[in-house]
């Protein structure tokens, strides 16, 4: 449980890290104080239920592991080489790991670490999506132009979908009937029929897209395009671009607003959208589009995650090696986590129902 | 009529491709330059430089077209020491609309006022020149490569920014290290830095391996200085300078610390995976004029793919627009300077072991991009031709 030292530490990330920030935040981090306290102590009372946070450390070849209450490191385990995406199976036992230079999917217990086996992923996957059976996972072969199907159960490779170059986002329709993948050189989404495991369509979309996340409700897809500067809203019946998101923050270059992860609330309302080398998180209208907000984060953010309640956001920060905890209500940073080296993916860990290996 | 516009737009999508548009098609003409041979057994400078950057471009290409129904072909064509290149030019065939030009200055100049040329775009990846973006510009001839003057920023900001800005400056014979110089002379003026003295150095004389330990003393004795800057684009004798300079100062220029577009050890903003690519097709490392060559095709390419069109006509009126902006795998959107065609870019500072440096370097500020404080900017440059009318 934190005690009210470790809250008087709470503020905006760390000034060292954004000395340019340092100055502009401070009288409004004084006032924030007060409610950032609050707000703490009414999570703390929630610590016997929560989550646990998993990060992959790119450069460490590491998980670190930090527990949703105390918001600290509780542990850290070594994974292949180059870690990149990872994510749970629904009930939060099995966490899978791309390790692109390994060129595998690690398949690992998330008590202890220990990879239980391989999956065959392909060459160089970067990220994947797991879809709503909890055993399809696809996978996005980087260097090899491929999107490789997987079957975690049986551990065989169901198909190898030609897509176009440096696949990199991944993600699976609500409904399992859709999977998408963003070409960072090809430029497009590319759209494949999970019944047939055939790619069948393609759309154009900004420069270098990274990113891509289906809304809960599946009809409109986000993929942002980190070069381009753009996130693009596509309906996922016509396949048509139906809305592109710019940003714009005072005295940053604007190519520096670089999007990369997106995270959706479930309600529809927001889009959280990280902005790369800008160390902002842009907070979207998910109906109007508009942008609302900008939340300073650590350096070079990456991913997002959020907790099933949605009262958090966690983003990595490539640069500062650190994690931004977020609270979503107020849309403040409230903590900044250091991890390991280049931080990249980051999953959330629903709360663990009977297991032991939670405790600090 | 601002309501005709989306209406056009949408009848346009309804079309079909149109009916037997055909690939777009690309040449990459080249001169073979005569390359010393190397000083100290480094790789030689490899025959098919520049080439397999486009051939790399033209695979990407065609990779993403075949998604929106294009493609694309590239024809190679590499001319002798003593064939004119017009001649060659002229035997490309029917009106050749783009051109991946690998060649001195003198053949760009002599390509781009050819009458048969008026409807081709010269994309520049073998000429360094700063005068083809100056006085000697034309239109249609964008310049993937960057100019002498922006490597030359690229370093003098790095320098300015250490506050290394004393210069001892040592040339070598060749015509192109006098012009190597002259940019550095030009940024140092730029950014605050100063030449302390100029020196000059002959490698006919005697053979630098047995000499260097002597040889390079008394012309890198001088006054007070931070840095050697050497002036030897051929690699003469720049190699065997480092570690030999008469005070323990570091070389930076064409050895040593070196201003470039690419480079072995770069591998930031996913440019890691181009590197590997590369690799696979040509069994060696992508080389600065590697990526120019990779660079001109794939903007071609992604040019078409945005306008969803392989009609030349087309391809050249987006790829010349002052608002086109394409990938280049490092971290910016890229664009071609509506003033003298030169692509801007980020260049890198590097050692043969690391990227020491990116430029633009942080705190050197532009109104437009921090990209433009690289190379002629638009207030000074002496390009008239370029700009298209109206």
């Amino acid at each position: 449980m934190p005690s009210l030292s470790q809250a008087g530490l709470m503020q905006a990330p760390s000034p060292r890290a954004h000395p340019e920030i340092g100055i502009l935040r401070m009288s409004r981090a004084a006032t924030a104080r007060l409610l950032l306290c609050a707000s703490l102590l009414s999570f703390a009372s929630q610590a016997a239920e929560a989550e646990e946070i998993f990060v992959s450390n790119e450069r460490d070849n590491t998980v670190s592991v930090i527990d949703g209450a105390s918001l600290e490191v509780i542990r850290t385990f070594p994974v292949g080489r180059r870690p990149r995406g990872l994510t749970f199976s629904r009930d939060g036992r099995t966490l899978y790991v791309c390790a692109s230079d390994s060129d595998a999917v690690q398949v690992i217990d998330p008590d202890t670490g220990a990879v239980r086996h391989n999956l065959p992923s392909g060459e160089d996957p970067e990220q994947f999506a797991l879809a709503p059976d909890d055993r399809t996972l696809f996978i996005a072969n980087e260097e090899n132009a491929t999107t490789t199907v997987v079957d975690a159960q049986t551990r065989k490779v169901l198909a190898q979908i030609d897509v176009g170059i440096e696949p990199e986002g991944m993600a699976v329709s609500p409904d399992g009937k859709i999977a998408v993948t963003t070409s960072e050189t090809t430029n497009m989404v590319h759209w494949i029929d999970i019944a047939t495991l055939s790619a069948t369509d393609a759309t154009p979309v900004g420069q270098r897209p990274r990113a891509a996340a289906f809304s809960a409700d599946g009809r409109m897809l986000w993929a942002s395009s980190e070069i381009g500067g753009t996130v693009a809203v596509i309906d996922t019946a016509t396949r048509k671009v139906v809305e592109t998101i710019e940003f714009a923050v005072k005295g940053i270059a604007a190519d520096r607003l670089q999007p990369v992860g997106i995270s959706l609330t479930r309600d529809g309302r927001f889009a959280f959208v990280a902005l790369g080398p800008s160390d902002r998180v842009a907070v979207i209208d998910a109906k109007t589009y508009k942008v609302l907000n900008y939340i300073l984060v650590g350096r070079r953010v990456w991913q997002l995650a959020m907790t099933p309640d949605e009262t958090r956001l966690f983003t990595t920060n490539g640069v500062s090696g650190d994690v931004t905890v977020i609270d979503v209500a107020s849309q403040r940073p409230i903590r900044s986590v250091k991890v390991g080296r280049f931080p990249w993916g980051v999953a959330v860990r629903p709360a663990p129902q009977a297991s032991a290996g939670a405790a600090p | 009529m601002p309501g005709l516009l989306p209406l056009l737009l949408m009848l346009l999508a309804l079309l079909p491709a149109p009916a037997g548009a055909g690939p777009l098609a690309i040449h990459y003409l080249e001169r073979r330059v005569e390359r010393p041979s190397p000083l100290n057994n480094e790789d030689p400078i490899p025959d098919d430089e520049g080439l397999k950057g486009a051939e790399l471009g033209l695979k990407d290409s065609n990779a993403t077209g075949r998604f929106v129904s294009l493609s694309f072909t590239l024809d190679s064509r590499v001319v002798g020491a003593d064939e004119d290149i017009r001649d060659a030019f002229r035997a490309l065939g029917e009106k050749p609309r783009f051109v991946v030009l690998n060649a001195p200055a003198e053949d760009v100049l002599a390509l781009a006022d050819l009458p048969e040329a008026r409807d081709t775009v010269f994309l520049n990846v073998g000429a360094p020149d700063t005068r083809l973006r100056e006085a000697d510009c034309r239109p249609r001839l964008l310049h993937v490569l960057p100019s002498r003057a922006m490597l030359a920023d690229a370093l003098v900001q790095f320098l300015a920014y250490k506050r290394w800005t004393r210069i001892l400056l040592l040339s070598g014979p060749a015509p192109a290290d006098a012009l190597y110089a002259e940019a550095l002379k030009r940024s140092a003026k730029k950014f605050g830095a100063r030449i302390v003295t100029e020196s000059r150095f002959d490698p006919q004389g005697g053979d630098t391996r047995d000499t260097a330990l002597r040889e390079f003393v008394l012309p890198t004795r001088g006054p007070e200085h931070d840095v050697v800057a050497v002036a030897d684009e051929a690699g003469a004798f720049g190699a065997n300078l480092v570690y030999n300079t008469a005070a323990p100062r570091p070389v930076v220029g064409t050895q040593g610390l070196t201003p470039a577009a690419w480079g072995r050890p770069v591998e930031a903003w996913a440019a890691v995976q181009l590197q590997t690519r590369f690799r696979r097709l040509a069994g060696r490392a992508m080389r600065p004029v590697d990526y120019a060559g990779w660079m001109a095709v794939h903007s071609l390419g992604e040019a078409a793919v945005q306008a969803r069109s392989t009609d030349p006509a087309t391809v050249a009126a987006l790829v010349l627009s002052p608002t086109f902006e394409v990938g280049g795998f490092k971290g910016r959107p890229l664009s071609f300077r509506s003033w003298d065609g030169q692509l801007r870019q980020p260049l890198f500072l590097l050692w043969p072991g690391a990227v020491t440096a990116t430029a633009p370097i942080e705190g050197f500020l532009h109104h437009r991009t921090e990209l433009d404080t690289l190379g002629s900017d638009e207030p000074e440059s002496a390009c008239r031709a370029y700009r298209r009318p109206g």
